[in-house]
């Protein structure tokens, strides 16, 4: 069956086939609702395939949060509440053209600030720009993120546009702690401080967050560990929201750099190590459905989620006019509806594997992917790693790590292994497409083994095979 | 008696433009300027002035 990828110069590039999804995962929520199926930030499964666009369209904000200051942009660097550039609606709309028609794995839209995308000056933007992207692209989703405080006054809108997942962050259900995070809101009219802010602040989440709920919407929150702050009061918060029907609960590292300056940033408040994120996010999620594949993007983000393409698209280089490839789009969804059915068939085969291996420890273990669910990334290009736990009852995704030295630009520099060796931390071995001699040295010197013998293989499967020795893994060449 | 906004301190987010009730803001060059002959400090609408309060950057916003 000849395969339709020639058009797609594009895919072959981001997305590689797909990969499969194994019995033990525990990152994954029920990807099958067809809410979300296809979107990157709520399905872990999606989100090799599919990319997704923040529309920056809403600068404003109603609350001001001590881990974000909005006058900091740097193009090379990924935080929410970042942009480079703020645009009209107009000018939205001609982005959303011009990506749907580069990008045929976009599925998903988004609003996600660089304020609130529902404060007072940012909600009629938020809305036009849905309508009028809901009018030249009746196949994509609609997505938006808000802090919660103007949500429940517009939860009617959203359903009338047909929006039926949001994301909504909430730090704090506990206004000492909330008092904390939250210098001040401004609410009717008037600018809340301290105990005041943070109880105003938290209550219109909480009914904002029921009330899309009772409105037959999947709500997603995001809550930033803030070490210190909220870290022990984070399960309270992931006790709450289950109680009011959320779909998904999404644990964030506060990002805390000083030269952001932020509140946080400038007290030299510590961003939360990667165990810190790691026992808080085990401590809530016992039965919960978290989501360990999130990087936390900029709000000007275009791409798959492990990278941003958002420079090509800025707005001295929007085409006029786009010339949206329908068929493109198609052709893209079936090629990822039979990747997905092979990765499937390759799930049962790593399974297999896992089980010749029953009675090893568990193994802590790294891949590099540039997408697809693929072992197919050159160590030596990798930004970012994904860590898995694998034992013989299954792989679980711990998360990924990211190693990118964003504000000198910098790869492949000497300084730069320090941050990757500490990324790779606890890990035992890391699975790349390629390495080459100097770093695998150096890896091996910190204990970690590079290994290409599972090169393009799906990342389940490999990792099974690589845990149940069934290929030696490969020296490598330099 | 009105207000200004310090033009190098503007992020250009537009929050002051919604929120002011006499439309005294626009924006002009990627910044705000509020046009000194509409503002009334929100004297008699609001307990104080909206831009101020709604502004993320603080001293932004300040007396003329």
């Amino acid at each position: 069956m000849s395969r339709p990828v020639v058009t797609l110069a594009s895919i072959k590039r981001l997305s590689e086939p797909e990969r499969p999804k194994i019995k033990a995962s525990s990152s994954c929520a029920s990807a099958s609702d067809p809410r979300i199926a296809d979107h990157p930030c709520y399905s872990e499964e999606a989100h090799h395939y599919f990319a997704r666009m923040h529309v920056a369209v809403a600068p404003a904000c109603n609350i001001q949060c001590n881990y974000c200051n909005r006058k900091f942009d740097c193009a090379n660097e990924s935080r929410p509440g970042v942009v480079s550039e703020k645009l009209t609606v107009e000018e939205g709309l001609q982005k959303v053209l011009a990506v749907a028609a580069k990008v045929p794995q976009m599925s998903v839209v988004g609003i996600a600030g660089p304020g609130d995308s529902l404060a007072g000056a940012s909600a009629p933007k938020t809305f036009a720009l849905f309508k009028a992207v809901r009018a030249a692209l009746p196949d994509v989703k609609l997505c938006l993120s808000t802090n919660g405080l103007a949500l429940a006054e517009h939860v009617p809108q959203l359903q009338e546009l047909g929006i039926d997942h949001i994301t909504v962050t909430l730090n704090a259900v506990d206004a000492e702690v909330g008092e904390k995070i939250y210098p001040w809101i401004f609410w009717q009219g008037r600018r809340l401080t301290g105990r005041e802010a943070a109880q105003t602040l938290l209550e219109r989440q909480l009914l904002g967050i029921e009330k899309a709920v009772q409105a037959g919407m999947l709500v997603k929150i995001n809550s930033v560990l803030i070490p210190g702050i909220n870290d022990d009061h984070l399960p309270l918060v992931h006790k709450a929201v289950q109680e009011r029907g959320v779909f998904l609960h999404n644990i964030m590292p506060l990002i805390s750099n000083p030269e952001h300056g932020t509140v946080f940033g400038l007290a030299g408040q510590p961003a939360p190590t990667n165990a810190q994120l790691e026992s808080v996010q085990e401590a809530c999620g016992i039965d919960a459905k978290l989501m360990r594949h999130c990087r936390q993007c900029r709000a000007d983000a275009v791409g798959m989620l492990g990278e941003d393409r958002g420079q090509e698209f800025t707005s001295d280089k929007l085409p006029a006019q786009a010339q949206i490839n329908h068929e493109a789009r198609h052709l893209y969804r079936s090629v990822v509806a039979e990747e997905r059915a092979d990765r499937k068939a390759a799930a049962l085969r790593a399974d297999a594997a896992l089980a010749l291996a029953a009675h090893s420890p568990k193994r802590r273990v790294a891949v590099c992917t540039k997408g697809g669910g693929r072992i197919n990334e050159h160590f030596g290009h990798a930004r970012e790693f994904r860590l898995y736990d694998v034992d013989a009852t299954g792989l679980s995704f711990v998360g990924v790590r990211r190693a990118d030295n964003y504000c000198q630009g910098g790869w492949g520099e000497d300084d730069n292994m320090e941050a990757i060796l500490k990324a790779l931390e606890g890990c035992e071995a890391v699975l790349v497409s390629k390495i080459g001699r100097c770093p695998k040295d150096e890896l091996a010197k910190a204990g970690i083994d590079a290994v290409d013998g599972y090169a393009l293989s799906y990342i389940e499967e490999g990792l099974s095979n690589w845990y149940a020795g069934l290929a030696l893994p490969a020296r490598i060449s330099a | 008696m009105a207000y200004k906004i310090i033009a190098s301190m503007c992020t250009g987010c537009g929050a002051c433009e919604f929120e002011c009730p006499n439309k005294a803001i626009k924006e002009s060059d990627g910044v705000f300027i509020i046009k000194a002959d509409k503002c009334t400090e929100c004297e008699g609408a609001f307990d104080t002035p909206q831009c101020a309060a709604v502004c993320p950057v603080d001293d932004t916003c300040v007396p003329a």
